[in-house]
Formats: C-alpha cells, structure tokens, sequence
C-alpha cells in the first residue's frame, strides 16, 4: 500500500472509493452486484454468524450468484442475531434477522434471485447522520 | 415464477400482534388473493417497527408508504385502492403530531428521529477489517482537517462548544479535559482509550471496536495532536478477543497509509497507537487505576489529586478517555460543535448508546439523541416487556447506579436527570426488570459482583460492601428485624462518603435506591418473612395444586433431588424437606398444577 501523504491525496482517495462503492451498489443495470453484509460482532459470531457467512459464500459460488459477501459490526439487534443485511441493485438494504441454514437458504433462492421477501425481516428504526453536510 | 412489484410488510412484533395484526395478514392475503394479485404483490410479516404505539404498523414498498393503526376491516381498502389504483389510503397515514400533517412515507417521519446514530455511525454499516470502507465513510477526514487546517486551541474550542461530555459514566467535559492536559507542559504525553467496559450486561464499547476501530484511532490522534502527545495507548480487557483482533488490523492498515506514525499527512505531527491488556477487573475503569495497571502495577485507584492531566501514566500528563466518547470526535469535527450541540438536552448534548438487555423483547444496541424519555426507549424502541409483563423498574448505570420505576418513565433521560432521581448514566448499561424480580435479590446480585471486583486497597469499600452483602442475604433469608433495615441504609451512607475511588463510592447505589423506591418489598421480606415476587428461595415453597394436577409424572421425573412423589395418574405431592427450590417443576408442568408460595 501507498502512503497517503497530504489532505489532498486523502480526500481524492476517498473520491474514488466512494465511486467504487456507488457503482457497485446504486446502479440499477446488470452490472450492478448485489451486496450481502453480515452482522459479525461477537454476540453475531456467538450465534452462528461465521457459518452463515461461509454457507452464503460457498453456495452462491455454487448457484452463480454475482454477489459481494463481506463482513460487518454489530448491528444492534442482538435480539435477533445472527443478521444478514443484502442490498440488491439499485434498491434499498433489507436487514434478515435470526438467519439459520434454511434461512440463508431462502434469502438466496427467494430474495437475491426472485426479489420476494421472507416473513421476519427488521425494518430499520433509526436515524443515521448525513456526514457531507454540516 | 413470480416477481413481485409490491411488497405490504405487516408488523408482526408483540405489540401488534395483540392489537390483531395477525389478522390483518391473514386480511390482506386473503385480498390480494381475491384480486389475482398474488403474483404481484407480497404480503409479509415483520418484527417490531418499534412504533408500537401506533400499530398495527402496515408499510408498502417501494413507495415506502407507512400505514398505522390498520384494523383487520382496512385490508380490502389497502388492496383496492393502494395495490390496484395505486392510490394510498390518506386516513390511515400517520399524523405528524406537531404539524398535524399527514406523512405519506416513512423517512419523513419524525418517529424515525428517535433513534440517531452517531457514534454507531459506522457499525453494521463498513467491513472493520478494511480500511477502505472506513475512508469511503469520511474516514480520516476530521484527523486531515484538524492537522493541516486548525490549531490545536481552536480544535479543543470546537469539542468544549459541542458539549460533549465523557461517554464511561462521570460525564466530565470532554473539552475541558484536553484543555487541562494540554497546559501541562511536558517532554512526553500520553492519551488513553479506556476499553474496560465493566458493567454486566454492557457492550457499547465493545460493540464500537468490533465494529468501526478505525473511527476511535482518528480521535486519538485529534486528541494527541491537542495535547501535544506522542503516544496512544488503548487499555482493553483480554476477554474481548474479537475487538483486539480487529484493533491490531485497523492499527496495522492505518501505519501502512500513514495514517499513523511519523509525519501523518504532511503535517510534521508524529503519532502512534499501541495496545494494552487489561484482565478483566471493574476497577481498572477508574483511570488511576488503569494507569497503574498498564504501568504493570497493581490495579488499585490511588488518591485524586493529583489528576492524570497533571501526573499520569510513567507520571507524566496524561488524557484518559472512554472509546463512545472518542467515537464521537470525528463527526463533532467535520459537522462542527454547533450541529452537536443541537442535539440532547440543554447540558447533554449529543447522544447516548444504550445496551438494552433484560426482560426486554428487542434485546440490543441503541443510540438515542440526550433527553428522550424511558418510555420511549423501553415501549417503543425496545419493543416492550417480554411476555406482556408488567414494566417494574430498570437499572442504569449497572452496579454503581439504581433503578428507575414507573414513576420515572417520562423523565427525559440526561447526566444531570438521572443523577437527581438517585440513578446515574454509568456507561449506558440498561437492564429491564418486571413483576417477576426481587428488588431485594437485584439489589443482593449488584452487591455480589461489588464485593467480587473490590480491589481491597480501603476498608470502607473492602469491609463495608462485604458487610452490607451479608445484611441483603439475611434479608433474603427472612432473619431480619427493621432495625436491620435501618442498619444497611447507614452503613450504605457511610460506605459512599468514605470510599477511595468511584467503585466505593457508588456501589451502594443499588441499594439505597431499591430502598427508596421498593420499600413495602423490603418490609414484605423482613416483616411478613414473604418474598412478593416469589424470588427468594428461602421464603418460597413449591406446591401441588391438587385439582390442577392429573398425575404425568413431568414433575417428578424432572425433579432433580426426587422429592416428588404419585402413582400415576394421582395428585403428586412435594417433599419439603428435600426440595431445593429450583423451579424445575413449575418449568415442566403443562398443566398450571405447580404454585409458587
């Protein structure tokens, strides 16, 4: 890795991921790669997160899904881990909680693939800051 | 195979639910059926909104229009004229209470003000393992400003005009810390993360290193570059493996930008961050006491003054902070001190994290703005009781702080609140308790791990906290005379104006508010030798409820010291004499035949 060595070189480097970013997750065409975070703080580890997180991997490899798995904190909801939070292209981020087997399952074959919810998701009930204005 | 256009999402948490929600799904289902709509739209059950007062709760997406209070009659009006017109039913809006406006979608909704996330700004949002996503999140941004663009005055300015105060219980300002820090002159200076979340049953901080590391290793810098340090040390406890784990990375992948080391960004400032292990005592919270333990002598809290701002870690100047508190810096600065002050209360500003836990349906993380009410916290955003219990009273602050009752439901919550009503903030630890907990059993729990994590060095503490565990035992064992009574609140005075550090002094809080706020429960106990929660196990007996019971067996078989006797198909009695109290009868029984007197 490079060494960033000026504000400048900082605020340009943040440019382009955050270009990255809204290219792989706003974008509405085919290219745009669904995005599949899962919770893994440790009450998610805890509670089977891991092997949610590596089942998801390996059979979305299998089926061809196109999708970018990666790790997260905690989502808050220890209530209801582990949580599997997918963001399909151009839409907004649905958050799966209690995910087992079946479940992570379900979340391929119906909603990655098919767009069609499963009963039990978390809707979102919080508020988070909008960091570019002051 | 089918690709919906509309999905209806029906609340199906437990407030809903008992206002037939249940219900109304089955309605809506049945509509969209009617209306060969099945392949278009979805109906599905949620969990909890957290707008239970308000429910049942109907949300249609993609419009993101939020329908409350839907009986199960509204379903055919919601299908024909939002499904199939494709027009929203207007009298099931919400209402703004404010304006008295109807919201048609719900990110206009004030409600979802009640939850803001600053300092979780990044959790469950970004891989804490790349610091990339950390950098498309504004990363570093705040550190780059602050280095190249302001002054150290003018930064230590900005976070004393924000408000902010410290986030690990004392609320201390923040900014008036680093100043006192910054005018002592030294060859070296030290800043300090405290990681050494102590509280049972709290897991803000740690939820923060696990999830957004890099966000506290940018305000270190902030604060070392205020004070004219060097060097960063962060005090964790060895039991969180999977926040030092992630630490080390982010540690790493800001050296290797050069986000950390010598010359950050150009600006000439050098600054480095290492880790200290802690094993895991209360104590070590207190910031005397965790510089001695990092210093690897014994972590024991030694007399105030001098502060660490003058004497600290190898006796030089040092700054200690909470991990909440440092993760608020970097938005305070990129957002600006008057933004943060907008939020909270006229002397808290800000937020505060909350770890929800206990008798509580959504058992969590929260983040709220200073100020809102317990009502709001516990009803709406924690989803209520669990079980449709009834709410008895809940301890904030963990074991240095007291519990709260009905009667302060609608307190709005603040440092300065929750200190007048005998409780305090602590470190943002929550536990819900209902009917079925024994104040006296809560207070006696709270004492135990006192006693446990005192560190021994006064008597007051040593001696006190022991003796006042052994007067709530007695309590509890029914021995007790009122004057025992009158003899714990004295010696929990005493305790509090006599103890070294903050441990002392605050761990008989528990006590004196369950005193305060339960005292027909601590007479039931000493009085009427009765427990009325039917906790205490030396005032409690198991019995058969003769006609309840029809002979499984379920008790007897499950009974661990076998001290229940029947033939089949009989009334099964319990041996007294024997019987340990357990409860693992009343647990298998399906036939409401055990009792609890």
């Amino acid at each position: 890795m490079t060494k960033i060595k000026s504000l400048a070189d900082l605020k340009k480097m943040k440019q382009e991921l955050q270009s990255q970013v809204s290219l792989r997750e706003k974008s509405d065409t085919p290219e745009g790669r669904v995005m599949v975070r899962v919770g893994m703080g440790t009450s998610g580890i805890a509670s089977g997160a891991k092997q949610i997180m590596e089942f998801l991997i390996d059979e979305m490899d299998k089926r061809n899904v196109d999708a970018i798995v990666s790790q997260t904190g905690d989502m808050g909801y220890s209530y209801a881990e582990p949580t599997v939070e997918v963001t399909l292209p151009g839409q907004e981020p649905i958050v799966f909680g209690d995910v087992d087997q079946k479940k992570a399952d379900d979340i391929i074959e119906k909603y990655i693939k098919n767009g069609e919810l499963l009963d039990g998701i978390i809707p979102a009930n919080y508020e988070t800051i909008d960091k570019n204005k002051s | 195979m089918a690709k919906y256009k509309m999905h209806m999402l029906v609340c199906g948490g437990t407030g809903c639910h008992a206002s037939d929600s249940d219900m109304l799904f089955e309605n809506l289902k049945k509509e969209v059926q009617d209306n060969n709509l099945e392949n278009d739209v979805q109906v599905i059950a949620t969990g909890c909104f957290g707008f239970c007062e308000k429910g049942p709760i109907v949300k249609v997406i993609p419009d993101n229009t939020f329908y409350v209070q839907v009986t199960p009659n509204d379903a055919k009006e919601i299908v024909a004229e939002h499904a199939i017109k494709g027009r929203a039913v207007k009298r099931l809006l919400y209402t703004d209470p404010v304006k008295k406006e109807q919201i048609p979608d719900s990110k206009h909704m004030g409600f979802y003000k009640k939850q803001l996330r600053i300092a979780l700004r990044n959790c469950g949002m970004i891989d804490p393992e790349n610091i990339n996503e950390y950098l498309a999140a504004d990363g570093y941004e705040a550190m780059g400003k602050v280095l190249l663009e302001m002054t150290p005055e003018e930064t230590i300015k900005e976070v004393m005009d924000s408000g902010l105060r410290g986030r690990g219980g004392g609320g201390f300002p923040t900014g008036l810390k680093w100043q006192i820090a910054s005018k002592n002159h030294a060859d070296q200076k030290y800043v300090v993360c405290n990681a050494d979340e102590g509280d049972p049953g709290a897991f803000m901080d740690r939820s923060i290193l696990e999830g957004d590391p890099h966000s506290v290793l940018e305000a270190m810098v902030i604060n070392g570059y205020c004070i004219a340090a060097t060097k960063g040390l962060i005090y964790i406890r060895a039991e969180y493996p999977l926040a030092i784990h992630r630490l080390k990375i982010a540690i790493d992948q800001a050296r290797e930008y050069g986000l950390l080391g010598k010359d950050i960004l150009g600006s000439g400032f050098d600054f480095d961050v290492e880790i200290r292990y802690g094993a895991g005592a209360f104590v070590c919270g207190e910031e005397t006491a965790l510089i001695h333990s990092m210093e690897g002598e014994r972590g024991e809290p030694t007399f105030k003054p001098p502060f660490p701002a003058q004497s600290g870690y190898q006796g030089k100047p040092t700054n200690v902070n909470n991990v909440e508190t440092y993760a608020n810096i970097p938005v305070i600065i990129t957002k600006g001190a008057k933004w943060f002050a907008s939020i909270g209360t006229e002397k808290s500003k800000g937020t505060k994290v909350f770890a929800l836990a206990g008798k509580i349906n959504n058992v969590g993380l929260i983040e709220v703005p200073m100020g809102i009410t317990l009502r709001e916290v516990i009803f709406e955003i924690g989803g209520g009781i669990q079980g449709g219990k009834k709410f008895k009273a809940v301890q904030t602050g963990g074991p240095s702080g007291g519990c709260l009752t009905e009667k302060h439901l609608d307190t709005p919550i603040d440092f300065d609140n929750l200190l007048a009503v005998g409780s305090m903030m602590g470190s943002g630890g929550m536990i819900v308790m209902d009917e079925d907990d024994c104040m006296v059993a809560v207070a006696k729990f709270y004492l135990e791990f006192t006693v446990e994590e005192s560190c021994g060095k006064c008597s007051p503490c040593r001696i006190g906290n022991k003796r006042l565990h052994e007067q709530l035992d007695i309590i509890s064992k029914g021995n007790a005379t009122e004057k025992d009574l009158d003899n714990l609140k004295n010696l929990s005075n005493v305790i509090k104006d006599t103890s070294l550090c903050g441990l002392g002094q605050t761990s008989p809080n528990p006590v004196l508010s369950t005193m305060e706020n339960f005292w027909d429960e601590y007479l039931a106990h000493v009085n009427e030798k009765r427990c009325p929660s039917g906790v205490c196990k030396d005032l409690i007996r198991y019995e058969v409820i003769a006609e309840n019971c029809v002979g499984c067996t379920a008790c007897a078989r499950n009974c661990p010291v076998n001290c229940i006797a029947g033939e089949r198909k009989q009334v099964h009695i319990i041996d007294q004499s024997l019987c340990i109290k357990c409860g693992a009868c009343l647990e298998k029984c399906k036939f409401n035949a055990i009792a609890v007197i």
